[in-house]
């Protein structure tokens, strides 16, 4: 018994701190499901709140991949709500344009989701060619360009499905062109209408736990060291030969495609999804999530989406301040957390536990 | 005649765009962070006005005066209590707090103005002017803006190039610490950059508002964003740089939303961001700076 013992602790001290890290967050969230899928099947869940676990493992999916970018590559972006779009629309539009050809939902949805995915990881991999050659300020008011272009095609783009085939066109709306067995999947403006629901707590939470897996890992190995070198000092690790666009494009790739699986699950949680909703606000409120949860810290990004997307479910009254509280809290945490004096004076006066961590 | 008549409102709409982007350029080239809330600060400023006139009864002239004030004030205020503290931070705490000050006052502005569209008085009161028998009609505001936009510029080159403080502001945009050791305030160069061009934003404000008669929280927020590509397009930190690229954006924007797509017109001033950016990321007036470690 003892033997046993000591090996069990051997093996988890042989477990480097990120590894273990992640195994806790895993069991943590593993136990969070069981839970809540207990009480389910008790009939313990209201309605409404069964309707919000989807939800935060979508925005908690979304904050983890952005703070992938902000976090591990030290790059703001503000377009990641673009990047969910492209998800959103590519996977929308399979789900409806194969609706005849394949029965199952549920391999219709595996389909779309794979294809979203990787289209938001194209559309980010695309974007930082050009984009991450830029730094700073520069590269986080281009990435909100990219959004709202992405925004802006969006909605004049109109998708539409015949006997002959699938017809896009932009601007003009071409329902009319369309020959026998016409159906419009995409229609500018208003979108994609109808989707079936296919997201489920369940499928949410294996994606958060999947997603969660791979950043990690990718933050561990040698290309996540290579990132972190960059952030750090750029020219510093550009000197000693790492490749700095080549990473860069890489972790801003799988960024994008993390918030494409956060896309493909949001426009199968609501039956429409239109462009407009994925606009520079909802970037914003990701990006609250990730600050407050920490920058780098992908458990914290978690825990800070759940809390701050079911704290205005139980406060009602507060919804008209919501929003005012989450800037309030984004200019506090900023000033807290990186202003020299700030961090001087924590030094000081708090005790050990509460102080930032060296990494 | 209707090429010339979307060209001068390009030209009226990008004289907007060159005051706002004198606030974006002139902050960036002296404190190196984007002030995100700059767009807002406009919008602050024409509710103010907007008030002022309708609840008030004030005269415009006065109300525009008072707007200068309370915008000017608000700008040394987020200067002192979010930028200060986060002066020698990394930029990213920086922006992310700029950002987090722009959500901020849209978000009072919802819960004191409400969310409604305010239709924007027509505060200058100028009347049209037709030119060629009628057939090409100018508005007054069109032209006021264009030389309120000129005298601008050149009242902040003179003030730039002839005064002390003038000159403290390109010593410190130059190199803080030199200038400091060479008895510059920088502190209150600073607070004086974000006071003037705060001060011109309630000027942009009203320009804006009185042109598309529209206001609500968000109405800062997308010509904030575009007046910056313009101050990136003209070279940031450059006062030239601002007029001539805030002018180029917009006449872009007034003709692609006239001969291509109104729809497509955002996406089209931001492309047009992008491949400045890619090709002379330093802009059309910028200098190139070389980066230590």
């Amino acid at each position: 018994m003892g033997k046993e013992k000591t090996n069990k602790g051997k093996f988890l001290g042989q477990l480097s701190p990120s590894t273990k890290n992640l195994c806790e967050t895993v069991l943590g969230l593993l136990v969070i499901y069981i839970v809540i899928m207990a009480m389910g099947s008790m009939g313990k869940l209201s309605n409404s709140f069964s309707n919000l676990l989807s939800g935060l493992c979508i925005y908690a999916i979304i904050a983890v991949g952005l703070n992938l970018c902000v976090g591990f590559l030290g790059e703001l972006s503000l377009g990641h709500a673009g990047f969910m779009s492209v998800g959103a629309f590519v996977s929308a539009s399979i789900t409806h344009a194969m609706a005849d050809s394949v029965e199952s939902l549920y391999a219709r949805f595996f389909i779309a989701l794979v294809a979203g995915t990787l289209a938001a990881a194209i559309a980010g991999f695309l974007i930082g060619i050009p984009v991450l050659r830029l730094n700073g300020d520069y590269l986080a008011i281009v990435t909100l360009a990219f959004g709202e272009i992405i925004k802006g095609i969006l909605n004049v783009f109109y998708l539409g499905k015949d006997v002959n085939g699938l017809h896009f066109s932009f601007v003009q709306d071409n329902s009319r062109e369309l020959g026998e067995g016409k159906k419009m999947i995409i229609n500018g403006a208003k979108g994609i209408m109808g989707t079936p629901h296919a997201t489920t707590f369940s499928i949410g939470m294996v994606l958060l736990i999947l997603s969660l897996v791979l950043v990690t890992f990718l933050v561990d190995s040698r290309t996540g060291r290579a990132i972190q070198a960059i952030r750090d000092n750029r020219i510093a690790a550009e000197s000693v030969g790492i490749n700095i666009t080549r990473y860069k494009i890489i972790a801003f790739s799988i960024s994008a495609g993390i918030a494409g699986i956060a896309g493909v699950l949001y426009s199968h949680y609501l039956s429409t999804t239109t462009a407009s909703k994925f606009d520079f606000n909802m970037s914003i409120l990701v990006l609250v999530f990730v600050v407050l949860g920490g920058l780098g810290n992908f458990r914290g990004s978690i825990v800070a989406a759940i809390i701050l997307t079911l704290l205005p479910e139980m406060l009602r009254g507060l919804s008209n301040y919501r929003m005012l509280i989450y800037s309030i809290l984004l200019i506090v945490m900023m000033i807290f957390n990186w202003a020299p004096a700030a961090v001087e004076w924590r030094a000081r006066h708090l005790p050990k536990f509460l102080q930032k961590r060296e990494e | 005649m209707s090429f010339v008549s979307y060209l001068i409102a390009g030209i009226s709409l990008g004289s907007i765009y060159a005051i706002m982007a004198l606030g974006y350029t002139m902050v960036y080239g002296i404190a190196k962070m984007l002030n995100f809330a700059h767009g807002d600060v406009i919008m602050i400023g024409s509710y103010v006005v907007f008030y002022a006139i309708n609840s008030y009864g004030l005269p415009p002239v006065v109300s525009i005066a008072l707007s200068v004030v309370v915008c000017t004030c608000l700008g040394i205020v987020i200067e002192k209590v979010a930028y200060k503290p986060l002066r020698r931070a990394a930029s990213l705490a920086v922006l992310i707090t700029a950002i987090g000050v722009s959500y901020l006052l849209e978000n009072l502005a919802l819960l004191f103005f409400g969310s409604d569209s305010k239709s924007f008085p027509d505060a200058l009161g100028l009347s049209t002017i037709s030119l060629a028998g009628g057939k090409l009609q100018i508005p007054g505001t069109t032209i006021f803006t264009i030389v309120v936009c000129v005298i601008i510029m050149v009242c902040l080159m003179l003030f730039i190039k002839r005064t002390k403080a003038g000159q403290a502001m390109l010593a410190v945009s130059e190199d803080k610490d030199a200038a400091q050791l060479m008895g510059v305030n920088v502190n209150a160069t600073i607070s004086l950059t974000f006071a003037i061009g705060s001060g011109l934003a309630a000027i942009a404000g009203v320009l804006l508002c009185s042109q598309y008669h529209v206001l609500n929280p968000y109405t800062g927020a997308l010509p904030g964003i575009k007046a910056f590509t313009a101050a990136v397009f003209g070279g940031i930190g450059s006062i030239p740089g601002a007029f001539v690229g805030g002018l180029l954006l917009g006449i872009i924007e007034d003709l692609s939303s006239a001969y291509i797509s109104s729809q497509l017109a955002n996406a089209i001033v931001f492309a047009v961001l992008i491949v400045v950016l890619l090709l002379k990321p330093t802009g059309l007036f910028g200098k190139v700076v070389r980066e230590k470690v």
